[in-house]
C-alpha cells in the first residue's frame, strides 16, 4: 500500500513538470518579460531602465531555457525556467503585480473558499444520491418520466441565470439574505447559505441524471435478481446491493473533485463577493495578473493530481477485488 | 458589393460542406441510414433538429459578409466606395441597427423606461417619460399582430407544402414523425415572422443601455453560440481521434507518450488552462495591432483564438475514452482476423476501428455543444471569453447584470439572453439524449 502511492506520487512529478512547461510557454514564451512589463507599466514613457527594474525586481531577468554566459551545469540551470519551476515546486509564489505576497493571500483566502464548496459538495451529494434512489425506486413511472424531463430543462438553463434569480428573488425582493458579502465566524452563516442553495440546484439534474444511470446500470445485473429472489424487499435491495455497488463509479466521479474544493468557484464567489480563491483568481484575470494566474493554475493542478491518488487509494478501500 | 469572409466564415462553410459530402457518404450505407431513421423516430427528436436547424440558418446567414458600394460623395474619382463589412442578417435588421433609442425601454414600450429632465414649451422643466423615436404610436399592436400572424402561417405553410409535394414524389413511405417537425417549423416560423415585422414598428424585445435592439442582438449572437459549439470540436475532433486510436492501437511507448499528453493537460483546472491562453492571446494581439483592420476582424480573431484555445482544453476527454475503446475493439476477433491475414494497420484502422467508434464520437460532439454553449457565457462573464464587443449571449448578460439594482427592473436583456440560450442547449440535450439512447451498444435491448 505505502509502496504503491509513493510509486504514485513520483508518477505525479513528471505531470507536475509538464504542468509548469505548459504554463511556462504560455506565459513567458507567448509574451516575452518585455511584453509583461510594458504591459504592466502602462502606456507611459517607458524607459529600458524601468523594463529592466522591472525584470529584476520578479528575477525575470535571466534568459528562457539556455545561458549562454554561465559554464558547466548552470547553463542549463541559471535560467528562468529551472528558476520558476525551483520556486513554484517549494510553494514559493512570488510578489503579485500590487506587491503582496501570494502565498500568504492563497491561505488567507482557502477558508472563505470552502465554507462555500464544501457545504455545496456535501449537501448537492447526499441530495443527488437520495433523489436518484428514489427515482430508480419508482423507475419507469409518470414520476421517473416527469423528473428527467425537469432534469434536462434544469441542466440546460445557465448558471448565471440560477445566481441572478436568486439573488433577485431572495436578497432583493424578499429581503432574506443579504446579496452580497461575507465575514468570518458563524455570521459568515447568512452569506454563505444563498450561494450554497444556488450551487446545488444548478447541479442537481446533471448530478440527478448521472447517479441515477450508474444505478439502472446495476439494477439489472444477476445478483440484484439473485437478491430479490431470496425475497428482500425492494428498500433492501437498493441499498444494501445497489447503492453499495454502485459506491464504485460514484467514488471515481466524486474523490477527485474533493481536494479542488480548496479552489473555490470561480464566479460563484465573484457574484457574492466572497473573499475566497475564486474571486482572486478572476481579480487576477482582470487585471492581467499573470503571477497569480501561474500559480493558481499550479495550485490546481497539484490539487488535481492529490484528487486522482485519492480515488485511486479509495478504491482499495472500497472494493476488495482490487489489490495494490 | 465585395465579398469579405472572415476567417471564422470559412470554417462555418468548410463545416458546412463537410456534413454534406458526410451524410452524402454516409447515406450509402444501409445500416447507418437504419440508425438515423430510428434516431429521428421520436418526436422529440425531430423536434430538437428542427429547432436546431433553425438555429443553424440564422448562424449560415451570418456568415456571409460583404461591403455593400455606397454612394461615393466626390464624383470624380473613379473609385468605388465600400462601407462597412455587413452580414446577410445584417442586412435583415438594417432598419434595427439604423433606428437606435436613447437608452433602455422595455419590449413594445412606446416610451423610455426611465423618467428624464424636460424643458416644456412654457420653459418649466418637469420629469417625463420620452416617447420613443422609432416606435409607431398608433396603438394598432394588435392589429399588426394579427397580420404578422397571418404571414407567418402563409410562410409556415408554404415551406410545409414544399416539402410535402416532395414527399408524395417519393410515395410517403417514411414513418418518421414528419407532423411534430412541420408544427414546431410552423410554431418557429410564425414567432419569427411575427417579431421581425413588428420590429419595424417597435422594439420587440426591449432596447439595450446604448439604446440597441435586443431582439438584433440575440440574433446576432446565435452565431457566435452555435460556432463556438460546433467549431471547437471541429479542431479537437481529429487530435482526440489521432492521438487515441494510435495509443490504443500501437501501445508501447506511443501510448505511454499519449497518456502523458492528455493526464498533463487534464490535470491543469479548464477555466484556469483557459484563461491563461486567451491572456497570452490579448497580449499577443495588442503587441499586434497589424493582424486585423478593423474591430469586426479583431474581434473575429479573438474569437478564433478562442475556439482554438478551448479545443486544446477540450480533447483529452474524447482521447480517454476512443484509447479505451480501440483497446478493447482490438482484441475482438474480427481484427485479430484481419491481422492475420495481413491487412495494413491503415485499412484496419479505416475500416474496423473508426466505424466502431463512431457512436462515441457522435455522442461527444453533441454532448459537447451544448456544454460550450452555456461556457461561453460564463467565460464571457469571467473576462476571458469573445471581444467584448461581439454580440454574443454571454456579453448581453454580462452588460445587463449590472442593472440588476435598477428599480424598476431592466430584465429584458438578460431575459432575452437566457431564453435564446436554454431552447438552443435543451434541444441539443435531447437530441443528445436520443442519439446515445440508440446508438450506445449498451442500450440494444
Amino acid at each position: 500500500m505505502f509502496g504503491y502511492i509513493i510509486k504514485r506520487l513520483l508518477y505525479a512529478i513528471p505531470i507536475l513538470i509538464g504542468v509548469n512547461l505548459i504554463t511556462f510557454i504560455l506565459f513567458f514564451m507567448v509574451n516575452s518579460p518585455e511584453d509583461m512589463a510594458r504591459a504592466q507599466l502602462g502606456a507611459k514613457q517607458v524607459t529600458p531602465q524601468m523594463i529592466q527594474a522591472w525584470k529584476e525586481q520578479r528575477g525575470y531577468e535571466k534568459p528562457l531555457f539556455i545561458n549562454d554566459k554561465a559554464t558547466g551545469i548552470s547553463k542549463a540551470t541559471d535560467t528562468l525556467f529551472v528558476q520558476e519551476s525551483l520556486k513554484l515546486f517549494s510553494f514559493n509564489f512570488g510578489i503579485s503585480d500590487s506587491n503582496r505576497d501570494i502565498g500568504s493571500d492563497i491561505k488567507e483566502r482557502m477558508g472563505p473558499s470552502l465554507a462555500i464548496a464544501l457545504p455545496t459538495f456535501l449537501i448537492a451529494l447526499i441530495t443527488n444520491i437520495s433523489l436518484a434512489l428514489l427515482l430508480v425506486l419508482f423507475r419507469g413511472s409518470a414520476l421517473d418520466t416527469s423528473m428527467m424531463i425537469v432534469a434536462v430543462m434544469i441542466m440546460s438553463i445557465s448558471g448565471l441565470f440560477y445566481i441572478i434569480a436568486g439573488q433577485v428573488l431572495f436578497s432583493k425582493m424578499w429581503h432574506w439574505v443579504p446579496i452580497s458579502g461575507y465575514e468570518s465566524g458563524w455570521g459568515a452563516v447568512k452569506f454563505t447559505v444563498l450561494p450554497v442553495m444556488i450551487g446545488v440546484f444548478a447541479g442537481i439534474g446533471a448530478g440527478v441524471r448521472w447517479y441515477r444511470s450508474i444505478f439502472l446500470e446495476q439494477i439489472n445485473q444477476d445478483y440484484v435478481r439473485t437478491a430479490r429472489a431470496k425475497g428482500l424487499s425492494e428498500l433492501k435491495v437498493l441499498f444494501g446491493h445497489v447503492l453499495r455497488n454502485g459506491m464504485l463509479p460514484i467514488l471515481t466521479g466524486v474523490v477527485v473533485v474533493i481536494p479542488t474544493l480548496f479552489m473555490g468557484s470561480l464566479i460563484m464567489e465573484s457574484f457574492f463577493g466572497i473573499p475566497g480563491l475564486g474571486s482572486y483568481t478572476i481579480d487576477a484575470i482582470n487585471s492581467q495578473d499573470f503571477a497569480i494566474v501561474k500559480a493558481m493554475v499550479f495550485l490546481g493542478s497539484v490539487l488535481y493530481i492529490i484528487g486522482l491518488i485519492l480515488t485511486d487509494i479509495s478504491y482499495t478501500l472500497f472494493d476488495p477485488r482490487v489489490k495494490l | 458589393m465585395i465579398l469579405t469572409l472572415l476567417w471564422t466564415d470559412i470554417m462555418v462553410w468548410i463545416l458546412l460542406f463537410t456534413i454534406v459530402v458526410w451524410s452524402w457518404v454516409v447515406s450509402g450505407s444501409p445500416q447507418v441510414k437504419k440508425q438515423w431513421h430510428t434516431i429521428f423516430k421520436s418526436s422529440i427528436a425531430m423536434a430538437s433538429a428542427t429547432v436546431l436547424l433553425f438555429y443553424l440558418l440564422f448562424t449560415l446567414l451570418d456568415s456571409v459578409h460583404f461591403r455593400l458600394a455606397t454612394p461615393s460623395t466626390d464624383t470624380k474619382s473613379q473609385q468605388v466606395q465600400y462601407g462597412e463589412m455587413t452580414s446577410l442578417l445584417d442586412l435583415l435588421f438594417s432598419h434595427n441597427i439604423k433606428n437606435t433609442e436613447r437608452t433602455y425601454s422595455a419590449p413594445f414600450a412606446t416610451h423610455e423606461y426611465a423618467k428624464s429632465i424636460v424643458v416644456d414649451a412654457n420653459g418649466v422643466t418637469k420629469q417625463a417619460y420620452l416617447p420613443l423615436k422609432h416606435v409607431s404610436n398608433n396603438n394598432d399592436l394588435l392589429q399588426k399582430s394579427m397580420f404578422a400572424i397571418f404571414m407567418g402561417i402563409v410562410m409556415g405553410g408554404s415551406l410545409i407544402f414544399l416539402h410535402m409535394v416532395w414527399r408524395k414524389k417519393r410515395g410517403f413511405k417514411s414513418e418518421l414523425p414528419w407532423r411534430t417537425a412541420y408544427l414546431t417549423l410552423l410554431f418557429l416560423t410564425v414567432i419569427f415572422t411575427w417579431f421581425y415585422m413588428l420590429s419595424y414598428h417597435y422594439h420587440v424585445l426591449g432596447t439595450d443601455k446604448v439604446g440597441g435592439d435586443v431582439l438584433y442582438h440575440s440574433l446576432k449572437s446565435i452565431r457566435t453560440g452555435v460556432l463556438i459549439g460546433v467549431l471547437t470540436t471541429l479542431i479537437m475532433l481529429p487530435v482526440a481521434i489521432i492521438l487515441g486510436v494510435s495509443a490504443g492501437l500501437f501501445g508501447g511507448w506511443v501510448d505511454d507518450v499519449i497518456q502523458y499528453l492528455y493526464t498533463t493537460l487534464s490535470s491543469i483546472p479548464g477555466v484556469l488552462l483557459i484563461a491563461a491562453g486567451v491572456l497570452s492571446m490579448q497580449v499577443m494581439m495588442d503587441n499586434n495591432p497589424t493582424w486585423f483592420e478593423t474591430t469586426l476582424e479583431r474581434s473575429d480573431l479573438r474569437l478564433l483564438f478562442l475556439i482554438l484555445i478551448l479545443g486544446i482544453t477540450s480533447w483529452t476527454g474524447l482521447c480517454r475514452l476512443l484509447r479505451a475503446e480501440t483497446l478493447k475493439i482490438s482484441q475482438i476477433e474480427f481484427v485479430t482476423a484481419a491481422k492475420a491475414f495481413g491487412v495494413g494497420k491503415f485499412t484496419i484502422i479505416r475500416r474496423h476501428i473508426i466505424p466502431n467508434l463512431m457512436h462515441i464520437i457522435l455522442i461527444s460532439i453533441v454532448l459537447d455543444f451544448s456544454g460550450l454553449v452555456l461556457a461561453e457565457a460564463v467565460l464571457s462573464y469571467v473576462g476571458v471569453g469573445v471581444d467584448p464587443t461581439m454580440h454574443s449571449w454571454g456579453n448581453m448578460i454580462n452588460q445587463a447584470r449590472l442593472e440588476m439594482a435598477r428599480e424598476p427592473m431592466v430584465w429584458w436583456s438578460l431575459f432575452s439572453a437566457f431564453v435564446f440560450m436554454f431552447i438552443l442547449v435543451l434541444a441539443a440535450n435531447l437530441l443528445s439524449d436520443r442519439i446515445q439512447i440508440v446508438l450506445d451498444p449498451r442500450n440494444k435491448s
